[in-house]
C-alpha cells in the first residue's frame, strides 16, 4: 500500500513548476522549464539550411530536436556525454510531440533546430523538455495551433497519481510503478505524446489520463504566464 | 453571442482564444476554429474593428516580393551573385540586374560587386520553394561602402519606420544620419559626426528592444533630445 507521497505530496499535485522564456539571448528562442528538482533547457535555431538534401521537404520545414542530459545531472552517477540509444529515441518522440502545433509551411527546404539540455534530473525529464521546447518555439515567434505541455503520470503500487519523482518511479514495493509520459495540446485536450514504461489496467489508464489532463493545465498556465512575463 | 475575449495590446500566445463567435474575423497572426478566434503566434492583439491580428514580437525573415533588403554578397559565378539575405538560402542576383549597362560575356563580375560587399537590393520574385531572385535596378539600390550595419529583429522594421517613415525619419533629422532600413533587419546607418551615429545606433536597438511599448516615438524622440545634448 502506497498511502503517502514520500515528498508529502497529494496525489494529483504536481511538484512546484517555474518557466521563463528568452534565457538564452543569441538563440532565435529560448526557455527554461522547472518541475520540482528537474530542469530544462531548450534553445531554437532557423530556419536555417537543411543538410544532407534529401531530408528537405519542399513542402515545408522540418523539425529537428536534440535531447541531452547533461553529465552532472543525474543522481551522481556520472551520465556518459553525447548520444545514447535512449537521448535519440527522446528526440525523436519529442518532434512527434511538438510537430502536430507547428506550422512550418512559411520556411519550405529549412531544418529548424531544438536543442533540449536537462541540467537536473529528477525523473520526467522528457516532459519538461518538451514543455521548455514548446515555450521556446512560441518564444522563436513561429506560428503554432496551441501550446504543448506535459506531464508524467502513473501507478506507484496501488495508487494513481501525477508527476512521478524518481524516488517514485525507482519504488519496487507491492505492484511495481508504471510511467506514463503524456504530452497534450492543452486547448484541444488531444494527446501527442504517450509512452509507458510498466503495466497499467484498461480502467486506470483511463483514469490517469484525466489526472494528466487537469496537471496540463496548471502545466499550460505556468508556460503562458511565463511567456507573457518577457514582455511586461 | 459574440465576445471578445482579450483587449486591444495585450500581450497572447499560441493557442490562446481571442474571441467567441462569427462576428469578428482573423487576420494575419490568428486563425478560426468553429465559432472561436485563435492566436497562431506570441504577439500583441491588435484590434481594429471587427478584424483580430497578431503583431508578432519575434520571428525569422521570410523572403517576400517587393522586400527592400540589405545582404551580404557570398558567392558569385560567371553569371551571378549569391547573396546572403538572412533567410536559410541564399537569394539570386543575376548580372542582367544590376545595370542597363551591357556586360560582355564572360567578364569578371568581381569588378561590380566582390566577396564580403554589401548590397541593398530588392526582391524581384520569390518561388514557393523561396528562392529567391533580386534586383539592383530602381531608386536607392546601391552598394554599401560606408557607415555601420546593425542588426534588429525583422519583426520590428515596420516599427522602426513607423507610421509613413515618421520614427526613421525622425531619429534621420535629429542625428543627421543616413539610414537605410531593410526588411530582412539590416539596417545600414551613415553620419558625418560618428558621435551622432553611435546614439542613431543607440536608438535603433532601444526601439528593437521596446517595440512592444506604446508611445514609442515620443519616448524615442525623448532620449534622442537628451542624449545629443550630453556634452562630451
Amino acid at each position: 500500500m502506497y498511502k503517502k507521497r514520500f515528498d508529502g505530496r497529494k496525489f494529483e499535485e504536481i511538484r512546484p513548476t517555474e518557466a521563463k522564456a528568452g534565457i538564452i539571448k543569441r538563440a532565435d528562442g529560448s526557455a527554461m522549464f522547472t518541475i520540482g528538482k528537474t530542469t530544462a533547457l531548450a534553445a531554437v535555431y532557423g530556419p536555417r539550411e537543411l543538410h544532407p538534401k534529401f531530408k528537405q521537404d519542399p513542402s515545408k520545414g522540418i523539425l529537428r530536436c536534440n535531447y541531452n542530459m547533461m553529465a552532472f545531472s543525474g543522481s551522481g552517477d556520472r551520465v556518459k556525454p553525447g548520444t545514447s540509444r535512449r537521448s535519440r529515441e527522446i528526440s525523436l518522440v519529442t518532434e512527434g510531440a511538438l510537430n502536430p502545433v507547428l506550422d512550418l509551411t512559411e520556411f519550405p527546404g529549412t531544418v529548424v533546430d531544438v536543442f533540449i539540455e536537462i541540467i537536473q534530473s529528477d525523473a520526467g525529464t522528457r516532459c519538461a523538455g518538451i514543455c521548455a521546447a514548446a515555450m521556446a518555439l512560441a518564444d522563436a515567434g513561429f506560428p503554432m495551433k496551441d501550446l504543448v505541455s506535459a506531464v508524467s503520470v502513473g501507478r506507484v503500487d496501488d495508487k494513481l497519481l501525477v508527476d512521478l519523482n524518481k524516488e517514485e518511479e525507482d519504488h519496487h514495493e507491492g505492484a511495481g510503478v508504471a510511467d506514463i509520459a503524456v504530452a497534450m495540446m492543452p486547448r484541444l485536450g488531444k494527446l501527442t505524446l504517450l509512452q509507458m514504461d510498466g503495466f497499467v489496467s484498461r480502467e486506470d489508464l483511463a483514469k490517469v489520463l484525466e489526472m494528466a489532463k487537469d496537471a496540463c493545465k496548471k502545466i499550460y498556465d505556468v508556460q503562458k504566464n511565463a511567456l507573457m512575463e518577457k514582455y511586461k | 453571442m459574440s465576445e471578445l475575449l482579450i483587449k486591444d495590446k495585450d500581450i497572447v500566445v499560441p493557442g490562446q482564444e481571442l474571441a467567441l463567435g462569427m462576428d469578428f474575423l482573423p487576420n494575419s497572426g490568428t486563425f478560426r476554429d468553429n465559432d472561436k478566434i485563435i492566436s497562431s503566434q506570441l504577439g500583441l492583439a491588435s484590434i481594429n474593428g471587427r478584424v483580430i491580428r497578431i503583431i508578432p514580437l519575434n520571428g525569422k525573415y521570410a523572403p517576400k516580393r517587393g522586400d527592400t533588403v540589405i545582404g551580404y554578397i557570398k558567392d558569385m559565378n560567371f553569371s551571378n551573385w549569391f547573396v546572403d539575405i538572412g533567410y536559410a538560402y541564399d537569394a539570386v542576383l543575376s548580372s542582367k540586374e544590376i545595370s542597363s549597362d551591357y556586360i560582355e560575356r564572360g567578364a569578371d563580375l568581381s569588378q561590380f560587386y566582390d566577396l564580403g560587399d554589401v548590397i541593398v537590393a530588392k526582391i524581384t520574385n520569390v518561388s514557393k520553394l523561396k528562392m529567391t531572385d533580386l534586383s539592383m535596378r530602381g531608386p536607392g539600390l546601391r552598394k554599401l561602402t560606408d557607415g555601420r550595419i546593425v542588426k534588429i529583429s525583422t519583426v520590428k522594421v515596420p516599427r522602426l519606420i513607423g507610421k509613413e517613415g515618421s520614427m526613421i525619419t525622425m531619429i534621420k533629422d535629429l542625428t543627421s544620419t543616413r539610414i537605410t532600413a531593410g526588411q530582412n533587419g539590416l539596417v545600414w546607418v551613415n553620419g558625418d559626426d560618428i558621435r551622432k551615429e553611435r546614439i542613431a545606433i543607440e536608438a535603433i536597438n532601444m526601439i528593437n528592444d521596446k517595440s512592444h511599448e506604446s508611445n514609442l516615438t515620443e519616448k524615442v524622440k525623448e532620449f534622442l533630445e537628451t542624449r545629443l545634448k550630453e556634452n562630451v
